[in-house]
């Protein structure tokens, strides 16, 4: 064998010419994870928190009167001055009970009607244009005639709330269990599952995270209507509360009572991604970048 | 929701585990399944080929109890099981929970109920998976686990429908030989469904061929085990089978073949 001793020409000839080729990491830049761990809870705080700041830079250089917008801060002593009062507490477990009886309430109405629909096709051809029907009606108009129905105590305040809760709840459910694979309720068949068995094991928890979207939208929907119901007919409240200072010109009380609303709507939502987490814990989805 | 009342239990007499006679099943008109008659003894492994359509596993199903809308007489065991193709684990019930799906824990209680569960994910090997979530297995694991539910009823009769057919190649010979040993320990009777032939040839007792909706071929494989693809009963049975499904496969090149007639290269690739 021989060996040909190549002339620098010739290489040149036979190889290209190196070039500096600059290598990268195969993941892109925006899938690559940020160094500086900041807890979940916190990044969540930051954006209300910013908002709140803005809307205290807003107030203290003069852009409205305190008649007009209260600051944050003027809107943190109005809640410390009724705290004092012993006005807030009490007003607020109201709210907060008349939601959660009229929430439960709607609940276990709606998840009833989802389930006879979703299971039966007799069912769904029964119930379901009513309660399509009924959705399109405007809660809000049926108040006046709530009072006629229940009076002015607490029934109509709780009816209209679970009322408000119970569409949410009833179309998310429903779509929920008729999205059910239709392989794993075979597989359950098959594996001799009861007719129970496969509603209690296969078809309730497929249709969970479903229903925990309009329990989501449930929540939001019940303190809009708390508040409206106890603006127009009501002694106590928190929407009694801002009806209240309305007469007095109290703005800051008025925004305290909403500021009050966005909190409770936040922790409400708070609940809801708890309960996502623990019982959606077998999920593998897309759970953004 | 399908009865699974439709398949009537019965004593098993003279020891057949399957005993399908005159099964037709038609869909919107189209007659997928004409004149089926399928016999399997207790504890044979038979393996079901057919083209894709050829209502192999319409005929599964039918066994399964699946599907209620056939004519003809069907009788099959109590306890039964099927494994599909892709692992049908429900997602959200831990992989132990997947595999005692349906089982009644009231003669032995929950704490026996569990160690056979354990039991089984143990015969293939995948104890320490007891309490993932489904979706964290890869797709032979997942499979495994179907497996495992499928045996810890002690079936006498298995249906797998295309077991491995969604696995990668490595995968399904590892599952191939698994299988192997669970029906030698456990001993059920098994319809295969397959279009792989070799799987088949591989596996079975016995090979039946599924065209044009009956059984048009029926054969014992009385080839030792472990079988070896290379052996030449192999391969003649091979080539019988894939005639029958209307395949004529070429005759193996060998190496030298092969460097005589050098293929030519395509035009786009040498203008690269």
């Amino acid at each position: 064998m021989s060996v040909v001793k190549l002339e620098s020409s010739d290489l040149a000839q036979i190889a290209r010419p190196l070039e500096n080729i600059v290598l990268t990491s195969p993941v892109p830049t925006h899938r690559r994870r940020s160094r500086v761990h900041v807890p979940r809870t916190v990044r969540r705080i930051v954006g209300p928190l910013i908002v709140i700041i803005l809307w205290q830079v807003v107030c203290s250089a003069g852009v409205f009167t305190s008649y007009e917008v209260a600051s944050p801060i003027a809107v943190f002593d109005a809640g410390r001055e009724l705290a004092v009062q012993g006005v807030l507490l009490p007003n607020l477990l109201i709210s907060l009970r008349r939601v959660l009886e009229g929430l439960g309430l709607g609940v276990g109405i709606g998840v009833t009607l989802a389930v006879l629909s979703g299971l039966f096709r007799a069912g769904e051809d029964l119930l379901d244009p009513v309660v399509q029907a009924a959705r399109a009606v405007p809660i809000l108009g049926l108040v006046p005639l709530a009072i006629i129905w229940f009076g002015v105590g607490e029934m109509p305040k709780i009816f209209l709330i679970a009322l408000g809760s119970t569409f949410a709840i009833y179309i998310n459910t429903f779509a929920g269990i008729r999205s059910v694979d239709q392989k794993l309720v075979e597989a359950g068949e098959t594996f001799g599952l009861s007719r129970w068995g496969l509603v209690r094991r296969v078809i309730l928890p497929g249709a969970l995270p479903n229903f925990l979207v309009g329990l989501r939208l449930a929540l939001v929907g019940s303190w809009l209507i708390v508040i409206v119901a106890e603006e127009i007919n009501a002694q106590s409240g928190i929407g009694y509360l801002i009806m209240q200072a309305q007469t007095t010109d109290r703005t800051d009380i008025m925004m305290m009572g909403l500021a009050i609303y966005a909190i409770l709507g936040l922790l409400a939502d708070a609940l809801v991604r708890l309960l996502e987490r623990r019982l959606l814990s077998w999920r593998r989805g897309f759970a953004g970048s | 929701m399908t009865d699974l009342r439709r398949v009537t239990p019965f004593a098993s007499m003279n020891g057949a585990a399957v005993v399908a006679q005159n099964v037709q099943r038609s869909f919107n008109g189209r007659d997928v399944l004409r004149n089926v008659n399928l016999t399997i003894e207790g504890d044979q492994f038979v393996a079901l080929l057919g083209r894709s359509g050829s209502g192999k596993s319409t005929l599964l199903r039918i066994l399964g109890g699946l599907d209620p809308d056939y004519q003809g007489d069907v009788l099959v065991p109590e306890r039964r099981a099927v494994v599909f193709q892709e692992a049908r684990l429900i997602p959200w019930l831990r992989v132990l929970a997947n595999v005692v799906l349906g089982l009644n824990p009231r003669p032995e209680g929950h704490p026996a109920l569990r160690e056979r569960g354990l039991e089984a994910l143990r015969e293939v090997v995948l104890e320490e998976h007891a309490h993932d979530w489904p979706l964290t297995l890869s797709g032979g694991e997942a499979q495994r686990v179907a497996l495992a539910r499928a045996l810890v009823r002690e079936p006498q009769l298995m249906l797998l429908d295309e077991p491995f057919g969604a696995l990668d190649a490595l995968t399904r010979i590892k599952m191939q030989s698994l299988l192997q040993r669970l029906c030698a320990r456990h001993r059920p009777a098994v319809l295969l469904v397959t279009h792989d032939v070799d799987e088949a040839i591989l596996l079975a007792d016995r090979v039946a061929v599924l065209v044009n909706g009956t059984i048009s071929l029926d054969v014992t494989v009385d080839i030792e085990k472990p079988r070896n693809r290379g052996d030449a009963h192999f391969i003649e049975l091979r080539e019988r089978l894939l005639r029958e499904l209307g395949v004529e496969e070429a005759p193996a090149p060998s190496p030298l073949a092969s460097l005589l007639h050098a293929r030519p290269r395509p035009e786009h690739e040498g203008a690269r």
